[in-house]
Parts: structure tokens; C-alpha cells; sequence
């Protein structure tokens, strides 16, 4: 497989890269530079060159996974270059590859599968008030478990539709709805995806010698709370 | 000189369909903030006098997977593209929605499919085949915060209080926390674009407050999508959140508003984080500072009991922001439920001053 030419068919890819010439204004505005060993600069730089080993290697490594996707270097590139779009297109070629699962951040994307991708169909929200505490998310802070003991009454109070099967805030997604949203899943790769994740996982998991089952298994504990 | 910014704020817009809006709802803010929305959706049609539809049959636009990387953008465009036929099944053609992440999705699904009119037709083809569904592309497409702003002067003509602090007479000093997904990515359809937005600051000139320019006013919460959502990659997000409160700490803000769902959860939060971890609070006698959503602050100025749009949920606590204003409110209301059954007192942080 040439990687540049599978960059060159993602559209985000085809938006993201006109011509850079390497002013580093992304890298003056990027969040993760500030906090990460992340340099959206280099990135560009690397896939503009074209040069098929450092693009394997980009694959393979942390650097795609540090990015914020804040786009704040889609409004200050001087050439209209969006190293944000880059990085996207190469996170989903790292995917497809199965090079993911060579970098610490790579690996987690199982976590977030397991958690956002899941809800979704589950419950038609990325985020649901059932699914989240104060034991994965500690900063949420005492009201949060005040509300969550509560939920019912408070909720009730608030005027929300929490539970039922009506318009409204909070409200029961219809079977129709989360149907609908499976057959897209199924219909666009998202479910290839997923499953992709998962099995290759499961065989990093074995390797490794970490229970792998489902859910918030002690594979999953390993990713969500493990190595910054 | 801030007069003469103001003024170069001002000429920055952008079109906002007058009335008759099909409304999306956010993620976040129907958990985090779950009374927001409907006071979003009581002041366009009670105070605004326009007609918005709230639809059963919606779900997520899929915006926070899609950041992180573990579902592709034809899995985005195509749920997007279900929204839209639903806008399209209820007869409407301006969509407004709720989410900032959302709204830089639909805008950067139909400015894609300009470029790539191919990807248009493939997604058509794949949400029939999935759904059945067929759909227009909405002829306005705005977020929530763009309606209250267009409608701002018809707020003022309607509200009790003003920014004002009763106790000086000095207007409040407001910081506004744009989304970096409102125009960042799109400026042209943001008010006021990517580097001078004027969404919010508008709300805080028309209903007499003061803007508060601060150094790392444009920096990102840090949501960083999967940086957040994983326990082990949040230090991004916390060290974002930081910077930004150190740096408008000096101008000691009285208030803090955000148009973005995750931002303005971020903001409320990552105080009460850093008060229990650092022991340092960023407000008044040792509570934080308040954050509040564009619906919120125009409800308290119109008079709404804050306890019923929810404020009680906020960890940083809304108090200091109350009195100043002047907002008549019962203290022994904010932890009662439906009837004003008693639901007793959530914990109480041991640093961040709460009531």
C-alpha cells in the first residue's frame, strides 16, 4: 500500500495540505503544542515531502494522537493549510492500517470506542447522565453525585424529558431512532471500525497478558487511567 | 481605544434567519447543563415571539466520536444528513443548533460536499440505503448563541436587571469564552469572525456590562476531544482551562460566559480542580468564578428563579454573581426538587467556596 496515495483519496487530507512553508504559525497557536511533545509543523512537513518511510513512521507513533482538534491552525495559516485536517486523515489511515495499535495513544482508542462509540448506540448521545460518575470523571465534583442520587426529582423539577419517549432535553431515544443510527453505522465503516478495534486489541491485550473481555474490562482500566 | 474596537467588532456579521427555526440539540448540555436548552427554547418563542421546533426523533450528531478519531467523517456526514432530513419531514429549512462542536460539523459538511460535490451524492445515496430518508440542505444554519444575539435588543427591552453591580454602580466585568469550533474553522459564519468574535460581546454591550480583553481571551478550554475523554490524556485539558484563568485573573472578572457546551463545562469544573489540587480560587473570597451559558445570564436579567434553570448544578457556585446583580432568589430553594421536595445538600468541596 503507497500511504501517501491513500492520504491523497481522504478529503480531509485534500483540504488540509495546499502548501506549507514551514512558518511554524500552527505551532505558535496549537494548545498541544504548549502542553505535548506535538508539533503540527513537523506534520505537515513530513506528509508534504511524501516520503513514504516517515510517513509509516508518523503512523506508528503518539504525534498523531496529541493533536486537540481545536482547528485554531485552520485560522491562522498564512498558505490555508489545516494541519488539524492532516492529522484526521492520517488518524483514520493509522486506523485502517492497523497501525494504531503501535503507539501507547494509538491503543486507546479502544477507551473511547468503549465509551463514546458505544453510547451512541446504545443511547443516540455521545454522552449520557446514566453512564458517566464521578469515579471515571472525579471532576465533576460532589454535585454531580448530588444530581446523579437525585436524578429523578431533580430532573423532574428541571423540566426535562429524562427517560421518556418525547421531544425534550434528556429524553428516551426511539428504537427508530438508534436503528437508523446502527444501519449508518454499518452503511459508512464506522462498525468495520469498531470491530477492527476491538480485535486488535484483543491480540495486543494477549500479548501483553491483560484480561480482555468487554466494557470496562482490566484492558480497558490499562488505557483509560494508565501512561499520560 | 475599546471604543474604537467595539466598533470594529460591530461591522462583522453574518445572516440569521428571522423565525421558524428546527432546533438540535447538544450532548453536553443536556447532561451538564440539563435546563439550559429549554430556557434557550422558552426565551426564543416567549420573549422572541418566534417559532422553533424541538423534534423527538433526533439524536447526536456524532461530533465528539468523529473528533476523536474512532468513526470516519462518512459515518458523520451521513448522520448529519439524517438531522437534515428530519429538518426537511417537519417542514422547516433554517436549522439551529444547540452544540458548537455540531455546529462546526454542519458547516463543514455542506462547505466539504462545495468542493467535493461527489462526497454529496455518495452521502445521499448511503442515507437512503440505510434510512430511507431523503433531505434539503438548510437554506440558514446557525447556533443558538447567533439567536440570542439577533434577538438581544428585544431581550433588553424585557429585562430586570442589567451587568450592573448594585452595590457600585460599575458595570460587571464579563469575559466571553467563545467555541473554538464557532469560527475557527469557519470565520465567515461566525459574528465577528475567528479573531474578533462578537456573539457574546454583543450580549455584554447591549445589557450594560463590560467586555473584559484579556491576553489568552481566543485560547482554546482544552476540550481536546479525546485528550478529555480519556482520565489518562485530561492534563491537557485542566493545563488549558489554567492558562486561560491566569491570565484574566488580574482584570478579576466578575463573570464568565461561554457559547460552547464543553467549554463552558470545562470553565465551571477545572476551577473546582484546581481550588481541591492547587488551593487556588480564581474569584472573590474564596469562591471561583461564576461561568454561565448566553440563556442563562439572559434569563437571571429577566427574572427567572435560578434555581429552576438549573444553576444548583453548576460546581462553581453562582452566588457571588446573584448578589451582585440583584437577583431575588431563595437560598433554601437551590437543593429542593419537584414540589420543593428537600433532596438535602451535596457535598461540599473542601477549598472552592460553595454554598
Amino acid at each position: 500500500m503507497e500511504l501517501l496515495k491513500e492520504l491523497e483519496k481522504d478529503v480531509r487530507y485534500l483540504e488540509g495540505l495546499n502548501s506549507c512553508i514551514n512558518c511554524g504559525v500552527c505551532t505558535a497557536i496549537c494548545p498541544a503544542a504548549q502542553f505535548c511533545d506535538y508539533d503540527p509543523r513537523m506534520i505537515a512537513d513530513t506528509v508534504q515531502k511524501g516520503n513514504e518511510t516517515e510517513i509509516e513512521k508518523l503512523l506508528k507513533t503518539d504525534t498523531i494522537w496529541y493533536c486537540g482538534e481545536c482547528l485554531s491552525c485552520k485560522t491562522r495559516c498564512p498558505r490555508g493549510n489545516t494541519p488539524g485536517y492532516i492529522v484526521q486523515a492520517l488518524r483514520a489511515l493509522s486506523i485502517r492500517t492497523g497501525m494504531f495499535m503501535e503507539s501507547k495513544q494509538g491503543q486507546k482508542q479502544l477507551a473511547i470506542k468503549r465509551t463514546v462509540g458505544d453510547h451512541i448506540l446504545k443511547h443516540g448521545y455521545c454522552i449520557y447522565i446514566d453512564e458517566v460518575d464521578t469515579e471515571m470523571y472525579p471532576e465533576q465534583g460532589p454535585v454531580w453525585d448530588w444530581l446523579k442520587k437525585n436524578r429523578v426529582q431533580i430532573l423532574d423539577r428541571l423540566g426535562t424529558s429524562y427517560g421518556k419517549k418525547q421531544s425534550g432535553t434528556l429524553r428516551k431515544t426511539s428504537k427508530k431512532s438508534l436503528t437508523d443510527l446502527k444501519r449508518i453505522f454499518e452503511e459508512t465503516g464506522a462498525t468495520e471500525q469498531f470491530e477492527k478495534i476491538e480485535a486488535l486489541s484483543a491480540q495486543k491485550a494477549r500479548e501483553l497478558n491483560i484480561a480482555f473481555s468487554e466494557g470496562k474490562d482490566p484492558y480497558f482500566d490499562s488505557l483509560y487511567n494508565g501512561d499520560e | 481605544m475599546k471604543e474604537t474596537k467595539n466598533r470594529i467588532w460591530e461591522a462583522y456579521q453574518k445572516e440569521i434567519a428571522g423565525d421558524h427555526y428546527y432546533f438540535a440539540r447538544s450532548c453536553i448540555r443536556q447532561n451538564f447543563f440539563p435546563a439550559a436548552e429549554d430556557l434557550f427554547l422558552k426565551i426564543i418563542r416567549e420573549v422572541a415571539g418566534k417559532n422553533i421546533y424541538d423534534d423527538a426523533w433526533q439524536t447526536t450528531c456524532t461530533g465528539i466520536a468523529y473528533h476523536s478519531g474512532i468513526i470516519p467523517f462518512e459515518t458523520t456526514m451521513t448522520v448529519v444528513t439524517r438531522q437534515f432530513a428530519l429538518m426537511t419531514e417537519a417542514g422547516y429549512t433554517n436549522f439551529a443548533c444547540s452544540c458548537v462542536t455540531s455546529f462546526g460539523i454542519y458547516i463543514e459538511v455542506v462547505e466539504t460536499w462545495k468542493n467535493f460535490p461527489q462526497k454529496e451524492k455518495e452521502i445521499r445515496d448511503a442515507l437512503k440505503r440505510a434510512t430511507g430518508m431523503t433531505f434539503e440542505i438548510p437554506k440558514n444554519l446557525v447556533h443558538t448563541s447567533d439567536l440570542i444575539y439577533k434577538f438581544r435588543k428585544e431581550i433588553a427591552c424585557k429585562i430586570k436587571l442589567r451587568l450592573i453591580n448594585r452595590q457600585t454602580g460599575e458595570p460587571l466585568k464579563v469575559v466571553d469564552h467563545i467555541g473554538c469550533h464557532y469560527a475557527k474553522i469557519f470565520p465567515a459564519k461566525g459574528i465577528g469572525g475567528a479573531e474578533f468574535p462578537y456573539v457574546l460581546a454583543g450580549l455584554i454591550d447591549e445589557w450594560g456590562g463590560a467586555q473584559v480583553d484579556y491576553p489568552e481571551r481566543r485560547h482554546c478550554c482544552g476540550f481536546g476531544f479525546r485528550q478529555y475523554l480519556l482520565k489518562s490524556n485530561r492534563g491537557y485539558s485542566l493545563s488549558n482551562c489554567k492558562k486561560k484563568f491566569d491570565s484574566m485573573e488580574p482584570f478579576q472578572p466578575d463573570l464568565i460566559i461561554a457559547n460552547c457546551p464543553g467549554c463552558t463545562f470545562f470553565l465551571d469544573r477545572w476551577q473546582y480542580v484546581i481550588a481541591e489540587m492547587n488551593g487556588i480560587t480564581y474569584g472573590q473570597n474564596g469562591y471561583g468564578i461564576p461561568v454561565l451559558t448566553y440563556e442563562e445570564l439572559a434569563g437571571l436579567l429577566l427574572g427567572y428563579d435560578p434555581w429552576d434553570m438549573g444553576l444548583q448544578l453548576h460546581q462553581t457556585a453562582v452566588e457571588p454573581i446573584l448578589d451582585k446583580l440583584g437577583v431575588q432568589y431563595v437560598a433554601d430553594d437551590k437543593y429542593k426538587g419537584k414540589d420543593r421536595i428537600d433532596l438535602g445538600k451535596p457535598d461540599m468541596p473542601a477549598v472552592l467556596r460553595s454554598i
